[in-house]
Order: structure tokens, then C-alpha cells, then sequence
């Protein structure tokens, strides 16, 4: 009853664009951002923040960058935790070597870096796609992950590559507590979904879609296949590459090379299969059951059986519930769990009336 | 020289064995036009499940353990396990995929991956385990005598099996009733079905066949390196190899196989100095990725024509 949209007109072009042309979905967003933004980080406990929150908005932010580059512009790609390393690798050494620079600075100079080698990996897919575009996208993993481990230059000469995170300053204010941690990371994953969000609905986006679609036919409508592409290839890094800093600034602190492997892309494109993909929300979605996923199960496994599970069969465990679910939702629902939402959505506006 | 040569053989031989993985993609591919991600998991999952057998079968019954007997019908559970697998795997994920697009299908098959990898491990453990085949790993002697090279007689045997079955496979591709069915199957599904060859029976074969691929993959894997879960990593190798071979080609897939591993290994050993060595475990992906640069659909794959 509350869900309807009768009476809401649209008398101007502003109107008719907006992002949530209903009324009560902007109603609905700006009570979650409210809570999200004052109540969450004094309500919920340390663990919540620290062991939860932050890695959900963190790969949510990387699972929007893979889904720009694998939703939007159809570009397969294995190698978006590799982006990830370059873009944390990157903003540390700028914090490690410009004396006094800004920590939001180097964030975004280490996401341009993370472009940068999104480029560089993304050149082959003007020639191939599909299957061969992904192998050539592990290419990208291996060999990034490589470089970062046998040059030791990147992690400032420490032993076995692990680097330790300086401590975030902005404007004098340093975020040491979870709070601040969840905060930081909060507003810089607001900002970049609506930029996402804004980007996919203009004239990128369109392009993007076009070429996913089918890209002979982009081209011949006008549309500039390498620049679209290789576009993608860069929003995407950069955006997985942010996301990597804050992996490695407020989330764990100290990372290594070796953290970025291929175990962790896979996760990310698990993300979005199962959050929707070619969907913002999706992505949000995805990365909240994923980093969820493992945690219920360890507590229903143990509370089920308690220990009296063989060591390592838990972990066995979730790997085959996870393939399963893959499959499972490829079967039943191929877009993902932000279908379901908009199946739910859909509805809501037609209750109590079945059509 | 000999030392070039060492190494270009000893490239050659893991060559081979990359091959036998990527057989098995391109048995799938062929017959279904499913990339069949999963096939590392499926070599991993036969080689442990092999092994498994061969430890548990002599407490079961009481043979003796490492006798030829324990051997074979740990060959031949492994075997059957690995066509249920397979048929399986066709019958509940992919028949209701059938005509989804072919990323769809790619990415539930990495799901089969986790699936199959969980499946193995929860099953028999993850510990490292060695795989005896009864082979020596020693040099052969006439060969270190007169050329002063020194070759594996392990490897020369798995090359000598691997090229076996390559041989068996083609045959059976070209003059057995069941082989036209899948060469009919690859070229084109609807007309295949048209004429009267049954699709799904084909279907199971195919992932049949691929399982004992698998096998025979696992098996001389595992007895070279153990049955650990890093198989899964070597496994990866056959998608480089895929691609300068061309997803659809069986001899792609071998000249593939013997080039991705003759050219790691030179370049480990002559390149990997100057850069600080462990190039192996990229130079694979960088060299197809080059190569895709002027060749696009492999050395023999099918050049694909687009249209609006």
C-alpha cells in the first residue's frame, strides 16, 4: 500500500532523470544512508566494524569496478584482485615517498597507477575476446603479483614483500579507531557508487552496454571500440585499485603480494555473479553474502557439530557450498540476487493485486 | 649445447603433459562449446581420488598394498568415479544452462571448480600425498652415456603414454561410429540432432571421456610432483596452451602443449636470471597473450567471422 507511484509526475527534464524517480525509493536511500552514516558506526560493536562492515564496502567497491568492466562492458576479466595489489602497492609508496602527501591524494594517485596497468592489460581485448580476453587477464594476475613480490623496491625493501600501512591523516585528524576506519571508507564508497551509478547511466555507460552487447554493430553505429574499451579497462582498475588501498589502509593494515591471488579475483567474480551483474546494487549485495557467507557457516557448522569436524573439512566445506551456490544462481536466477530484488520491487507495487 | 638441449627436452616432456590437460578443454569444447574451467579440478580430483583408493582399498580388503591388483581396481574406481563426475556435471549444470550464453557457462564452470577442489579435500583430506606409478624417476643410461643429457626415464614413459592416448583419441575421432557422432556433434549441434544422432548421449561420452583424460593426466601428475592441491595451478597452464593451440584443435592442443613448455622453461633459464627467476609462473600467460596480438583465434582454431 505504502509502494505506489500514482500521483508522482515528472514535470521536468531534472525530475525525469533522477537517480530513484520514485518517490519512496529516495525516501527509502537517504533513511539507509542515515543510518549507515550516524547510527551504524555507535551502534554496532568493534568486531562489526572492523571484521565486517569494512570488508563488505571495501569489495563491494571492487566488485563495482570488475562489474563495470564485466557487467557493463562485457569484458571477462580473472585479474581484478591483481589491480587491487597495484593500486595498495601504489598508494604506499607514494605515502612512503612524497613527504607530507594527502592520504586521499595518494588514494587516488595509486587508483590512476591501477588505471594505468588496467590499460596496459586491457590492450589485447581490442583484438580478442571472450574466453581468450580472460586467460589473457591472468596473464595480468600472475604477472603482477610477481613483479611485486621479486622487485623488492615496491614494498620498500622489507622482507617477504609484506607492507604495513601508515596511519591515516586527513586534515590533521587521524583514523585509527574502527569508527573512523568505517567512516573513511564509508564516504569514499558513497562517492565513487554515485559516480559509478551517474556513469553508467550517460553516455559511457551507453557506449559501455553497446559494446557488451555486440561490438561490430558498436562500431558501425559510430561508436569508438578502443577508446570504449580500453575506458572500461581504466574505470574498472581504478576503481578495483582504490579499492585496494583501502584493503590495505583500513582493513588489514599489513598486506603482501601474495594476498592478491587468484583465490581472491574469484571471490570478487563471484561477487557479482551472485549480486547481479551489470547492476550497482548488485555489487553491493554480492560482496555483503559473500564476506557473510563463511562467517554463518562457521557458526552453524559449529554450533551443529562442534569440533567434532576433522580440521580442514570446514573449509572444504565452504568451497563446495560456494561452487554449488554459483551454480545455483546461474541456473535459477542469472542476474543475480538484484533481480530478485527488482522481482520484489515489482511486486510490492502491484500488491494486493497479482498483475 | 647439451645443457640447451637438456633443458628443451625436459620443456618438451612437461609439455606433453600440459597437452593431456588441455585435451580435455578441447574434447568439451569440441563437443558442447562449453570452456570447461573446471578440467584442473577434475585432474586434481581423479589423481586424489586415485590415490585415496589405493590407501584405503587394501584395509578394506585386505589386499596387499602396492600390489598390481590394488593398482588396477584403484584405476578403475577412480575411473568410474570420474565418469559419474563427468555425467553428472552434464546432466545437473549444464542441461538446464543449455543456450545461455557461453560466459554463463564459463563462469559455472569455475563454479564446478570450487565445487569439485571442496569435493576432493573434504572427501579424502588435504594432505600432500605421493602417487607411486612403479616408474623409476632416474636417468636413462644410454642417453647419459652417449650424449651426456640427462633424461628422466619417468618422463620419457609419461610422453610415451600421453602420446598413446593421443593416438587412441584420433582414431577413435576418425573411424569409430561414435566419433563421426562427436565430430558431427562440434561442427553443428542442431544439425547433428537433426539427423538423428542423440545429443545428450553424445554429451555424456564426451564428459566420459574427458574424466579419464583427466585421469591419465592426475596420474602422471601426481606421480611427479604428489597429489596436492597446487595440481590445480599446473592445471591453469593448459589455458595458455589452449590458446596458441586454438579451443577447437587436438593437435593445437599438443603443439601447444609442447611450445608453452619448452619456452617456459628456456626462458626460466635463460631470461629468469636477469629478472630475479619465477618467471614460469607468468611467461606462459604473456607469451599467448603476445601471440593473441597476431593471431587471434590460435594456430589452428577456427578463424571466426563476425557479423551484425
Amino acid at each position: 500500500m505504502l509502494y505506489r507511484e500514482a500521483g508522482q509526475f515528472k514535470a521536468s527534464y531534472q525530475e525525469d532523470a533522477q537517480i530513484f524517480p520514485i518517490r519512496q525509493d529516495r525516501i527509502g536511500f537517504f533513511a539507509l544512508m542515515a543510518v549507515v552514516f550516524l547510527v551504524v558506526p555507535f551502534a554496532a560493536s568493534e568486531y562489526w566494524l572492523q571484521a565486517i562492515l569494512i570488508p563488505v564496502l571495501i569489495f563491494s567497491l571492487a566488485a563495482l569496478g570488475l562489474n563495470i568492466l564485466t557487467g557493463y562492458a562485457g569484458q571477462l576479466s580473472l585479474g581484478s584482485a591483481a589491480f587491487m595489489a597495484v593500486g595498495a602497492f601504489a598508494t604506499y609508496n607514494f605515502m612512503l615517498r612524497i613527504d607530507g602527501i594527502p592520504f586521499l591524494v595518494a588514494m587516488l594517485l595509486g587508483g590512476l597507477c591501477a588505471a594505468g596497468v588496467g590499460i596496459l592489460f586491457g590492450l589485447p581485448s581490442l583484438r580478442i575476446k571472450g574466453f581468450y580476453l580472460a586467460v589473457a587477464t591472468l596473464a595480468a594476475q600472475f604477472f603482477i603479483v610477481w613483479a611485486l613480490v621479486k622487485f623488492p623496491w615496491f614494498s620498500n625493501y622489507s622482507s617477504s614483500g609484506v607492507i604495513s600501512a601508515q596511519t591515516v591523516n586527513i586534515f590533521g585528524y587521524a583514523f585509527v579507531t574502527p569508527q573512523a576506519k568505517y567512516l573513511l571508507t564509508l564516504a569514499i564508497v558513497t562517492v565513487l557508487a554515485l559516480a559509478a551509478k551517474n556513469m553508467v547511466r550517460s553516455t559511457t555507460g551507453r557506449k559501455w552496454m553497446a559494446v557488451r552487447d555486440m561490438d561490430v554493430a558498436a562500431e558501425v553505429i559510430g561508436i569508438r571500440l578502443m577508446r570504449t574499451k580500453l575506458q572500461a579497462f581504466a574505470v574498472s582498475s581504478f576503481y578495483c585499485g582504490v579499492a585496494g588501498a583501502l584493503y590495505a589502509y583500513t582493513y588489514l593494515g599489513t598486506v603482501e603480494p601474495e594476498g592478491f591471488n587468484l583465490d581472491l579475483s574469484f571471490k570478487i567474480l563471484f561477487m557479482i555473479i551472485i549480486g547481479g551483474v551489470g547492476s550497482i546494487l548488485g555489487s553491493f549485495l554480492g560482496s555483503a553474502f559473500i564476506v557473510l557467507l563463511p562467517i554463518f557457516l562457521n557458526v552453524v557448522l559449529h554450533s551443529a557439530v562442534g569440533a567434532a569436524l576433522p580440521a580442514g573439512f570446514g573449509s572444504s566445506l565452504e568451497l563446495m557450498i560456494f561452487g554449488a551456490l554459483i551454480i545455483f544462481f546461474l541456473i535459477v536466477e542469472p542476474h543475480g540476487m538484484a533481480r530478485l530484488w527488482q522481482i520484489g520491487k515489482e511486486k510490492l507495487r502491484l500488491w494486493p493485486f497479482p498483475h | 649445447m647439451t645443457f640447451f638441449f637438456e633443458v628443451l627436452i625436459g620443456g618438451l616432456l612437461s609439455g606433453v603433459l600440459y597437452a593431456l590437460v588441455a585435451l580435455g578443454f578441447v574434447l568439451i569444447y569440441k563437443a558442447s562449446g562449453v570452456f570447461n574451467f573446471a578440467q584442473g579440478a577434475m585432474v586434481f580430483f581423479a589423481a586424489l581420488t586415485f590415490v585415496g583408493f589405493t590407501e584405503v582399498l587394501p584395509r578394506w580388503f585386505g589386499l596387499e598394498s602396492g600390489s598390481s591388483v590394488v593398482f588396477w581396481l584403484a584405476f578403475v574406481l577412480a575411473l568410474a568415479s570420474m565418469i559419474v563426475l563427468g555425467i553428472a556435471t552434464e546432466k545437473i549444470v549444464l542441461r538446464p544452462l543449455v543456450n545461455q550464453p557461453a560466459i554463463t557457462l564459463f563462469m559455472a564452470t569455475i563454479g564446478l571448480t570450487f565445487f569439485v577442489e571442496g569435493l576432493a579435500q573434504g572427501f579424502w583430506g588435504a594432505t600432500v600425498r605421493g602417487l607411486d606409478l612403479g616408474i623409476g624417476d632416474e636417468p636413462i643410461m644410454w642417453i647419459l652415456d652417449d650424449f651426456n643429457m640427462i633424461i628422466s626415464k619417468f618422463d620419457i614413459t609419461a610422453a610415451g603414454i600421453a602420446l598413446v592416448l593421443f593416438v587412441v583419441l584420433a582414431l577413435m575421432f576418425q573411424y569409430t561410429r561414435v566419433g563421426r557422432a562427436l565430430r558431427a556433434v562440434a561442427d553443428d549441434h542442431q544439425a547433428a540432432l537433426s539427423v538423428g544422432i542423440p545429443l545428450k548421449h553424445i554429451w555424456a561420452i564426451v564428459w566420459g571421456v574427458a574424466g579419464f583424460v583427466a585421469l591419465v593426466a592426475g596420474l602422471i601428475w601426481g606421480a611427479r610432483s604428489g597429489v596436492q592441491f597446487a595440481l590445480t595451478f599446473t592445471a591453469l597452464k593448459a589455458l595458455p596452451v589452449l590458446i596458441l593451440g586454438g579451443f577447437t584443435s587436438v593437435p593445437g592442443a599438443i603443439l601447444g602443449g609442447l611450445i608453452i613448455g619448452a619456452s617456459e622453461k628456456l626462458a626460466e633459464v635463460y631470461i629468469g636470471p636477469f629478472v630475479g627467476g619465477g618467471i614460469e609462473s607468468w611467461f606462459p600467460y604473456i607469451l599467448a597473450m603476445l601471440f593473441l596480438l597476431v593471431r587471434p583465434e590460435g594456430l589452428f582454431g577456427e578463424k571466426h567471422i563476425d557479423r551484425v
